[in-house]
């Protein structure tokens, strides 16, 4: 891939996710999740709250929804994580909770070294949202 | 798509006339300032000429003025030079705890050598205690320094009654040394060394529409310090290396306009920044202003938002053609907040969410209201995806 020089801070793709996000929770009152995740604190500067919906047949993720307070490379990583989970039909579950936050990474066309954790972040409130799903089901049992 | 620079504390574009000046000492005039034919002497002329210019506003003499490559290189001669010079008489040095970082590290790199630092304390609006400085000062202070204007904040330090404290302090003796960091105050306060009471003074031409790493640290001549740099005789024998007239020149000239400029600016400044910030302040909820409502620099405006990360916000900014700043922790190489926003008090997240916008010489009132167009909505936007709910 020919890389085209920017004066941009990120790549090209962290740039459209960032203007663009893909997935906001712009509506959390109307928004009926079957799990939800928060990972980070406010101290550090980033907090990510993930949403998802399951089918219950096919344990896939068929909806994400998320808001993030954070950087620019925060923003476009919990856009990109939202997008790999429900794309080509969902994500199962079990993939999901693999997923790593370097495949996350290389969607977005690289992050700086310091900015790795944003993904780890995004992919750590998934997991509390696939955990609180689970938890919920057992209630349901 | 409109452009709009409002980070002027960072740097500023050089002012054409001063670029004038400089152009010849690139192209023609191009002699070393030590060779004796008069190619070497037009240099040598030059240069003299800009150290009486500079000597002049500072109301010192010529010889009291060593010519640097930046402001961080004359905080480093400063701090580093007179601390080697007088170890033998102390190793105390104060600091305060929102000095630019050219001063904090030079400050660090003593301490590994075995000074001792103290670092003082400042109030909520980031004025310095004044009462923990003459607690701090004691016989093995060999040097004091504080900072005139911060680059962040904006605030001024009250850098007479700090001299007054310290020359009290001294009685008949020397030591200990006051060094200022003037680097954001060039241009918009008096830079005359009596007014201040300063032995040493941190200047730089990259604040001033001058160029960048030009500089200059006004020294006392009843001081001696340890040069950083060795080799040649050249200034005074305090900085090696051949001098850059070009450099030299443009410092000059752009902190001459700026003296001249000062007053005007100045009045016009502090109507622009009072306006944005009391719009600012009232449409938007849950915003703040850092640092002190009227001791501050005329061009300075340090706003926090809670519940958005200052980074995410610079970015967005850009994408409507405004270049602006943060303290935030995102932007930095350590992922550490701004050291200046801590040490006022403010919580974490209100540091993440620092915007600093710093006006200049081009700044206009309708710049302004295109930011108050522009910044509102963007605000509410990152706020309504943050994670954090206010």
């Amino acid at each position: 891939m020919k890389k085209t020089k920017t004066n941009w801070l990120y790549s090209q793709i962290v740039k459209e996710h960032f203007l663009n996000p893909k997935n906001v929770l712009w509506d959390e009152k109307n928004y009926q999740a079957d799990g939800k995740g928060m990972a980070g604190n406010p101290i550090c500067g980033d907090v990510m709250m993930v949403c998802i919906k399951v089918d219950l047949k096919t344990q896939k993720i068929k909806d994400c929804k998320w808001r993030t307070y954070g950087c620019g490379a925060a923003i476009a990583s919990t856009s990109m994580l939202s997008v790999m989970v429900t794309e080509k039909g969902g994500m199962t579950l079990k993939k999901a909770l693999n997923l790593k936050p370097q495949e996350i990474i290389k969607r977005l066309g690289g992050l700086p070294v310091l900015k790795f954790h944003c993904s780890v972040l995004g992919q750590a409130a998934l997991k509390e949202a696939i955990n609180d799903y689970f938890k919920k089901q057992k209630r349901k049992k | 798509m409109k452009q709009i620079y409002l980070d002027y504390a960072a740097t500023t574009y050089i002012d054409p006339g001063v670029l004038q000046k400089m152009l010849p000492y690139l192209t023609t005039a191009y002699g070393n300032a030590s060779s004796l034919y008069s190619l070497g002497r037009e240099a040598k002329t030059a240069i003299d000429m800009a150290r009486k210019d500079v000597a002049k506003i500072l109301g010192v003499l010529p010889q009291e003025i060593i010519l640097t490559g930046s402001g961080t290189e004359s905080a480093n001669l400063a701090i580093y030079g007179i601390a080697k010079a007088y170890q033998d008489k102390g190793d105390h040095v104060i600091v305060s705890k929102i000095e630019h970082k050219a001063v904090l590290e030079s400050a660090k790199r003593l301490e590994k050598e075995g000074f001792r630092v103290t670092y003082l304390d400042i109030d909520s609006q980031g004025i310095v205690n004044l009462n923990e400085l003459k607690k701090a000062l004691n016989k093995k202070t060999i040097l004091v320094s504080i900072m005139y204007a911060n680059n962040e904040i904006g605030t001024i330090q009250p850098i007479f009654e700090i001299s007054k404290i310290i020359t009290k302090f001294k009685k008949e003796n020397l030591l200990p040394a006051f060094h200022s960091d003037a680097c954001q105050a060039a241009g918009a306060l008096s830079l005359k060394i009596k007014d201040l009471g300063v032995d040493f003074l941190t200047l730089n031409g990259s604040k001033i529409y001058g160029p960048k790493g030009s500089g200059c640290l006004y020294k006392n001549q009843n001081f001696k310090i340890e040069p950083l740099i060795v080799g040649g005789s050249q200034e005074m024998g305090l900085r090696a290396g051949t001098e850059n007239p070009a450099l030299i020149v443009g410092f000059s000239e752009a902190l001459k306009l700026a003296e001249k400029l000062r007053k005007k600016e100045n009045w016009r400044l502090r109507i622009l920044r009072d306006y944005l910030i009391k719009k600012v302040l009232k449409t938007i909820p849950v915003s703040q202003l850092n640092g002190h409502p009227q001791k501050r620099l005329p061009h300075n405006i340090n706003l926090s938002f809670a519940g958005i990360e200052g980074e995410s916000l610079v970015l967005k900014l850009d994408q409507y053609g405004i270049s602006v700043s943060t303290g935030s922790a995102c932007t930095s190489t350590d992922l550490t907040p701004s050291h200046v926003l801590l040490a006022l008090g403010l919580p974490e997240d209100l540091t993440h969410g620092s915007l600093r916008l710093t006006l200049g010489r081009k700044t206009t009132k309708e710049d302004l209201d295109y930011v108050l167009k522009i910044l509102p909505p963007v605000v509410k936007k990152l706020r309504k995806m943050s994670a954090i709910r206010l």
